[in-house]
């Protein structure tokens, strides 16, 4: 009985071993020792930073890879509840437009700052591609430093790609307009005449990274779609593709579509420096907004510009030249060496790249089809260093190693291929789940790639997660590039929808990472640098609340005399100066958000005095043992009430109970 | 005791060696494929039976196709074809199959014959959903083989290169399938 017993119970073990044996399906096959790779233990720190964008949902999004752990999410272009951003009175200036206060837009690229070439660290940008925009994030804090707005433009996509010492961050506008110097109420089946594609260089403060609009290039009436600068041999030049050379305006997935090839267009920017300096740019009116994030004063401020300076491309000969390119040109990427121009036709059957070098020589020969609009074209065989033949279907976007390879995203055939940038040939493909779009290789739009790892981003990802009802997470793919091979090793899922991303070794930036903020030097008007400090103070129908928090309490946090209808100001300090302790602020009623408050830092929440009554306010953040008790309360009397403005911390006590209290 | 080690033993390896069949027969995940698109990174093997049907299903589903989804197949084209899209795929049925001179369509399934099949294929894909109805006489499509196919409308009537006519036409999730009653041939290469 006892050898039966046995028997059963081995086989049945077996039994339970076989379904893990089964065929793996395509969908899932991972080779061996993937979760090795993608394993961080816990407690250790990534190797590196991922900044991945997080479009529809307009923020940016912070990985450690190759863990694939969220770190961080960096509201940008829109409001995050989560974090007071937009909410804050100190916030709000940082997403005013032209257009007023807008809560939210589509943030496609990141592009880290560099220095000759390489990344430093310091900064990355990231565009708004609806209320076209340009947003600088500091990478000691992490946060949102400056946006700046594009006059002339909408749908800024081809942004915000940097030059190789971050003298320039570019921004090319997707949609064609009318200047918004001109009439723009006319007919849409006027595009031809009537609309223009502009090209923001925005100049880069060395130290300070400011930003400022330096020129803006008038350029024919087409999409600009992606865009890469010159590196190495090639700094001094900006190539960016173009679609709708058509010039359609209507069903451009059929109308857009039928020329055998639209342009890269090269732009010569110091050429366009030099014509900026003899004064040949016109000034013309807008209207666009500059907003400034200040880490002492923990306030943005707002400024609306009316100016701006315009190089008209086809006037000027020689700043624009364009390339011919197959279908439709999505991405646009320069290889390392700055020699090689890769453009992705996304409807064409071959990946051609470009030289630099024989570029340069066609233009000293004049080897010229003709001009698109005043600016020249240069003929496709003299630019053209070869095609990549038959490389897969509907190419996109094209990222090096730095080794002379090339990693090209494959949209319709969805996969990943690594060729040969010297003889163009493939060597390798890998199949993403599904239908990818951008991919990363950390420095992989530099002149010095740190090529351990490539990532793709995918557009859909139906099966690859638990579902959850018809709106599912998209997807991001970790491969191992170390090797020959290409080795899918860790599939993880994004906020919004990635599109572009950038990655740096951790050790670049990690060190430099602020703690908290000195609260001696916060300026903030509002700050109160002390409980002794507080006060609330009442300005017609305004009351200002002075507050401070510290664990585990607010001070004041009994508070009345106030009047319904009246708007109250809670200038929050946080006391601490001590990493990782928050303090949040939030209080019934409030129809804004909560605040989030870092340490040494001080914010603000606007709250109307809806009606009487007793309304109590909390810490939000759980701060210490005695987060629960971090609250008060905030009596609203009737207007005309003569209740006497008062405040205190643990004063407030009813007669019968004092001396209980001592 | 012994006994029951060596069985034990015995069904391990049973146990193992079912592994590695499996593991054996299960073909590498197109890692070191340098041909052609992929065969594994569409969504042709995700499942769904609810969904509207994408272009390949369609097919699929059609008696009059069966030809035409070997060749997909043969071709490596099921994956790209099951992908977002959008498709117009020009069908040929059976029947447009069966007009070309005999033996070719067998000679064009061999693998050898993979990069012509492959162009021929996609020389029936343009990446775009277009209706019937939008067609216009002397319209240029670009299709995915990278040459041009030429429309020609008459009397409702939709002609390809003046070679094959639009029968019917099929919506699928991820474009449209004109089923057409002949095969375009790609222009002979430069």
């Amino acid at each position: 009985m006892k050898r039966i017993t046995i028997s059963l119970a081995v086989i049945a073990v077996i039994a339970m071993l076989l379904p893990s044996c089964k065929p793996k399906n395509a969908g899932t096959a991972v080779s061996s020792g993937a979760a090795e790779k993608a394993f961080v233990a816990p407690g250790k720190y990534d190797e590196f930073y991922n900044f991945v964008s997080g479009g529809f949902s307009g923020q940016m999004s912070v990985y450690g890879l190759p863990s694939g752990r969220l770190l961080r999410v960096i509201p940008i272009f829109s409001v995050d509840p989560e974090k007071g951003y937009g909410y804050s009175e100190e916030t709000k200036p940082m997403l005013n437009t032209s257009h007023g206060f807008v809560p939210w837009d589509d943030q496609h690229h990141t592009e880290l700052s560099q220095t000759n070439g390489e990344i430093d660290g310091r900064w990355i940008f990231a565009n708004a591609n609806n209320t076209p925009r340009v947003a600088r994030v500091d990478l000691t804090t992490f946060r949102t430093a400056e946006i700046i707005e594009l006059p002339n433009s909408a749908g800024n996509h081809s942004s915000p790609f940097i030059t190789e010492n971050t003298e320039y961050v570019v921004a090319g506008t997707r949609f064609s307009v009318p200047p918004d110097d001109a009439n723009g109420d006319v007919p849409i089946n006027t595009y031809k005449q009537n609309f223009k594609g502009y090209i923001s260089f925005i100049s880069v403060g060395k130290e300070d990274g400011k930003m400022d609009i330096a020129f803006q290039l008038k350029c024919p009436g087409v999409n600009f779609d992606l865009s890469h600068a010159g590196k190495g041999k090639s700094h001094g030049w900006f190539f960016f593709s173009c679609y709708n050379t058509e010039q359609a305006s209507t069903l451009l997935e059929v109308n857009a579509s039928q020329r055998d090839k639209d342009f890269i267009m090269a732009v010569n920017w110091k050429k366009a420096e030099e014509y900026l300096k003899a004064g040949k740019g016109r000034k013309q009116s807008v209207k666009y907004a500059h907003n400034v994030y200040d880490e002492k004063s923990h306030t943005a401020t707002s400024e609306i510009r009316t100016e701006v300076t315009v190089l008209d491309a086809s006037e000027l000969k020689d700043i624009c030249y364009m390339i011919p390119c197959p279908k439709s040109p999505h991405g646009c990427d320069v290889d390392p060496t700055g020699e090689y121009i890769v453009g992705s036709g996304k409807l064409a059957a071959l990946v051609p790249v470009f030289s630099f070098t024989k570029m340069q020589k066609a233009i000293a020969d004049k080897a010229y089809d003709g001009d698109y609009e005043g600016i020249p074209v240069i003929k496709y065989e003299a630019a053209l260093h070869g095609e990549v033949k038959k490389p897969g279907l509907g190419p996109l976007h094209t990222e090096f190693d730095g080794k002379g390879n090339a990693y090209t995203t494959f949209f319709v055939s969805s996969e990943v291929v690594k060729w040969s940038i010297a003889d163009l040939k493939v060597l390798d493909r890998v199949p993403t789940y599904y239908s990818v779009g951008h991919l990363c290789i950390p420095g992989g739009d530099t002149r010095k790639p740190n090529a351990k790892y490539l990532i793709a981003y995918n557009k859909i990802t139906k099966d690859r997660y638990l579902p959850t009802g018809p709106e599912l997470a998209q997807s991001a793919q970790l491969y191992d590039i170390s090797g020959d091979k290409m080795q899918l090793i860790l599939d993880f899922p994004t906020i919004g929808e990635p599109h572009y991303a950038q990655a740096v070794a951790a050790s670049l930036i990690r060190d430099k990472s602020v703690k908290f903020f000195k609260i001696d030097e916060n300026t903030n008007p509002y700050v109160s640098k002390g409980e002794g400090a507080t006060k609330v103070v009442r300005e017609g129908n305004k009351v200002h609340v002075y507050m401070t928090c510290i664990r585990s309490h607010f001070s004041p946090d009994n508070i009345e005399g106030i009047k319904a209808g009246e708007e109250v100001y809670f200038h929050v300090t946080n006391l601490e100066q001590d990493w990782d302790v928050p303090h949040g602020f939030a209080i019934k009623g409030a129809d804004n958000a909560e605040l989030l408050i870092m340490p040494g830092e001080t914010q603000t929440l606007k709250w109307v005095a809806d009606k009487p009554g007793i309304y109590p306010f909390y810490c939000t953040d759980f701060c210490s043992a005695l987060h629960q008790e971090m609250s008060g309360y905030l009596r609203v009397s009737p207007p005309g009430s003569n209740v006497p403005l008062l405040f205190s911390t643990g004063k407030n006590i009813a007669k019968a109970d004092s001396t209980a209290a001592k | 005791m012994k006994k029951y080690t060596i069985m034990l033993a015995c069904l391990i390896l049973i146990g193992l060696s079912a592994c590695n069949n499996a593991a054996e027969k299960e073909p590498a995940p197109a890692e070191n494929s340098t041909e052609a698109a992929s065969t594994a990174g569409g969504q042709e093997a995700v499942k769904d039976d609810d969904s509207a049907k994408d272009v390949v299903k369609v097919a699929v589903g059609s008696k009059d196709h069966s030809t035409l989804v070997a060749a997909l197949k043969a071709a490596d084209l099921v994956t790209s074809l099951s992908n977002a899209g959008p498709f117009t795929v020009f069908a040929p049925t059976n029947a447009a199959f069966d007009k070309l001179p005999a033996g070719t369509v067998d000679g064009l399934l061999k693998p050898a014959a993979k990069e012509d099949l492959q162009n021929i294929l996609q020389y029936h894909v343009a990446v775009a959903t277009m209706k019937a109805e939008s067609f216009t006489d002397g319209q240029v499509l670009g299709m995915v083989n990278g040459d041009n196919v030429t429309l020609s409308v008459k009397d409702g009537k939709v002609m390809l290169n003046g070679t094959a006519t639009i029968i019917a036409s099929i919506p699928a999730s991820n474009g449209i399938i004109h089923v057409i009653d002949g095969v375009l041939l790609p222009p002979a290469k430069k």
